[in-house]
């Protein structure tokens, strides 16, 4: 009983350190500096967005519209920069509040049509994707270089000493207040009643549909914020960007012990998980394995962690 | 206390209550009794807040009691327990018992606060694996139970009413729990106590109130009136024995197992069934009674020994025990002994379809039919053939898994805990149907486990008692009491 607390705990880690260290056998180049670089890069744009979708599957629903959501925020910033010459910050928060919008927008319909979560967020994908292609024109929107560019740029020299680039560092400061705010704040605490047993959590005086659309708004506007960092790295709003992400998204939480019945989750295991799927892609690439390989090993790597996941519960019950 | 007048409810064309008055006396115990259906879980519902009655006034210490939904029943003092617990299996003890309540500033929980009043809540009982800090889904059922009272009592709730506690508890978290019960009762806390065992009521209630058919009966004081006296109050008729046993004797030998042994803990089990004859087998939760039958059955591997059914010897899955004419009637019906989704017609007929079959495609009318033969013999109460079986209630859905073995013909019946949670009415039904089952030369046999002592050792001729894997000597049911196989169960 007591090994599968531990692995319950250090799962997700064990897991990075053992595909990280599988890559660097076959391919030294992993550990040079601008793969970690690229890696991390590639890492904050999911792992942004996995940190809303962590509340959202441990409140007991799940989000498959993140990928329209994050596309539609980076065409929304890119559109107010160039055709309404908004200054950097405000297509930030325009692109972020885009995300919360869409997210509100996926909360109404869950509690007021009372939709199942795959079904209304599954419809919401395609209008939230329909409507950033709409506004781009279907093609993508060129932002000239600012500021917000170095969010995921690579360090210069003279900022080498900060090791990560800043979006990587909003996306750990992030991660630890929704991670302090699951534990120790009542709202938090009421997130997990409610993905845990949702009729009891209404019985206590939890208000449940409050709850949900607020969940599914902050998920919005974490997929709003995972938007501005792909316009940030791209240097363009692409109204077809992160195309099926969300798959990504879903697969770095339940890595991190996230379970799709809800109750469970760790916000810091979404990260790690997204580093692992970003530690296998790079790690495919470098070695030049075309991209489908990387599909069935990643595909492979879920269901392993799924698996492991099952024979935790199982073991930890008596 | 708590005073309950002319409340009716009616649901559509069905008058669930009508004109019951509830008076609730201060720190007494007071035990609501009647059939499924006689409405107890309706008058209960009304006072937590699930819906308003239809007529009728409740007053709760002398003040008009009004609730609107379940939380505001909870904050004016009525705690419910419920079969089904409802508590979040991935909070803590302390989490659950202060949820909805728990001490804030600025957003942010006083963990420090928390824990002096979930155990200033907890201070009624003793149970070591009860510890603040631990996850309720790591908890016993009735360690659940006991969290479950603890946050009424936080909650400052002056009435507890139980539902069916007792149902999955084994006898000494039952002695527990009474001795709970008493506890409450001495710091002046009012409880309602719905239960179908009438030994249980005996043992704490001070008043019994009798319901049936929505109406009240009567309410009595304990000491003066006999279980005898309440089950005709409940049944409405006289019911001469509820365990109707016609003499029988005992036919050829339908199933013989030599050391079975098997599973994490059956060990060198040895049984003979014959025809006519009903075999009882007794033991405590976790005796391995289940597993037994599991592994007879072919659900689960066995390690060695011998099974013989009638001419086949040896392994079978659960396909070919069918086939070999042995039925199994699994303790958790909701989940393994029926298709809840399904209609009556479909789950009754499940096993055998084949003689259904004209062509290759299934007649539905012969289907229905034959279901309708099963629900006129076994007294099912319901709609048609083909309701869906999830809208039954437990003793009726109790005895749908019971027809799917009769209208199979199983030869050898396999009952486990065929009458836990159901209604009196349903129970003697099911005791007549297998005593009749029983009878003359029919070449039927039934092993029935179960964990009720009366009605073993009213229905059976014989009974064996499991202990920690390991099966007794079967002895005829006359030469033993309660005493003897509770012994013999503790081991």
């Amino acid at each position: 009983m007591f090994r599968w607390t531990w692995l319950n705990r250090f799962g997700p880690v064990l897991a990075l350190a053992l595909v990280y260290g599988l890559f660097v056998m076959l391919n030294a180049k992993m550990t040079s500096l601008i793969a970690l670089e690229t890696m991390m890069q590639q890492t904050v744009i999911v792992g942004v967005a996995a940190i809303g979708m962590t509340l959202v599957i441990i409140a007991g629903g799940i989000d498959l519209s993140v990928g329209s959501v994050i596309a539609i925020s980076s065409v929304v910033a890119a559109w107010t920069m160039t055709s309404l010459g908004f200054a950097p910050w405000l297509a930030c928060v325009s692109g972020i509040l885009t995300g919360m919008v869409c997210g509100l927008g996926n909360g109404l319909v869950i509690t007021k049509l009372k939709l199942v979560p795959f079904v209304a967020t599954l419809g919401m994908l395609l209008i939230v994707r329909g409507l950033a292609k709409g506004l781009a024109h279907s093609m993508p929107i060129n932002v000239e270089q600012t500021w917000l560019n170095n969010l995921l740029a690579a360090l210069p020299p003279e900022r080498r000493w900060q090791l990560f680039p800043p979006g990587a560092w909003l996306m750990i400061i992030l991660a630890l207040t929704v991670a302090v705010f699951l534990r120790y704040t009542r709202w938090g605490r009421h997130i997990v009643a409610v993905g845990s047993n949702e009729s009891t959590a209404r019985l206590c005086g939890v208000s449940v549909e409050r709850m949900k659309i607020w969940v599914y708004a902050t998920a919005g506007a974490f997929g709003g914020l995972a938007g501005l960092m792909m316009m940030s790295y791209q240097e363009q709003g692409d109204p077809t960007g992160a195309l099926g992400l969300e798959l990504d998204v879903i697969a770095a939480v339940v890595i991190g012990g996230g379970s799709l019945s809800g109750g469970e989750g760790s916000v810091i295991g979404s990260l790690i998980g997204a580093m692992i799927m970003t530690v296998i892609r790079t790690g495919c690439q470098l070695n030049g394995w075309p991209t489908w390989i990387t599909q069935i090993v990643t595909g492979g790597i879920i269901i392993t962690a799924i698996t492991l996941d099952r024979l935790r519960h199982r073991a930890g019950t008596y | 206390m708590l005073e309950m007048h002319g409340i009716s409810k009616r649901f559509g064309a069905t008058l669930a209550l009508d004109q019951v008055n509830l008076d609730v006396r201060p720190g007494e115990v007071h035990a609501l009794v009647g059939e499924n259906g006689a409405g107890k879980s309706t008058l209960m519902k009304i006072l937590s807040g699930v819906f308003p009655p239809d007529t009728g006034q409740i007053f709760l210490e002398g003040q008009m009691f009004t609730a609107k939904e379940p939380l505001q029943a909870k904050q004016q003092g009525i705690g419910m327990i419920y079969q089904e617990l409802s508590l979040i299996p991935h909070l803590t003890v302390e989490e659950n018992i202060l949820l909805g309540i728990e001490p804030v500033t600025m957003g942010f929980l006083r963990r420090s606060e928390m824990r002096s009043r979930a155990l200033r809540a907890m201070q009624h009982f003793q149970h070591p694996e009860i510890q603040p800090d631990v996850l309720v889904r790591n908890l016993s059922l009735s360690g659940q139970q006991l969290v479950e009272i603890a946050r009424s009592l936080a909650l400052g709730s002056r009435i507890l009413v139980f539902d069916e506690p007792t149902s999955s508890l084994n006898q000494s978290d039952t002695d527990c729990l009474f001795k709970l019960i008493e506890t409450l009762k001495a710091e002046g806390i009012t409880i309602i106590y719905i239960s179908h065992f009438l030994e249980e009521v005996y043992r704490i209630a001070d008043r019994i109130t009798v319901l049936r058919d929505g109406v009240v009966v009567d309410t009595r004081d304990r000491a003066d009136v006999t279980e005898t006296e309440v089950v005709r109050m409940m049944v409405g008729r006289d019911v001469k024995s509820l365990y109707p046993k016609t003499p029988r004797q005992r036919g050829a030998s339908l199933l013989k197992i030599n050391k079975l042994t098997g599973g994490p803990s059956l060990h060198d089990v040895s049984l003979q069934l014959y025809a006519n004859e009903i075999l009882g087998i007794f033991g405590l939760v976790g005796a391995g009674r289940t597993e037994f039958l599991r592994a007879l059955f072919g659900l689960d591997a066995v390690r060695s020994g011998e099974i013989q059914v009638g001419f086949y010897s040896g392994h079978a899955n659960p396909g070919q025990r069918w086939r070999q004419g042995v039925g199994l009637l699994s303790e958790n019906r909701k989940e393994e002994g029926l298709a809840l989704g399904l209609s009556l017609a479909d789950n009754v007929t499940l096993t055998r379809l084949r003689p259904l079959e004209s062509l290759g495609l299934l007649s539905l009318r012969q289907q229905k039919r034959m279901t309708k033969q099963w629900i006129e013999a076994l007294d099912i109460r319901c709609q048609a053939p083909d309701q869906v079986t999830a809208s039954l209630s437990g003793g009726n859905q109790q005895k749908a898994a019971l027809a799917r073995l009769l209208y199979h013909d199983a030869d050898v019946l396999l009952l486990d805990e065929p009458t836990r949670g159901i209604d009196v009415a349903a129970k003697a039904t099911i005791y007549e149907v297998l005593d009749r089952l029983t009878l003359g030369d029919s070449g039927k046999g039934v092993i029935m486990v179960s964990s009720y002592i009366p009605e073993l050792l009213g229905v059976c001729d014989r009974i064996a008692v499991m202990c920690r894997g390991r099966l007794g000597t079967v002895l005829p049911a006359e030469e033993l009491d309660e005493h003897k196989l509770m012994r013999a169960a503790i081991g």
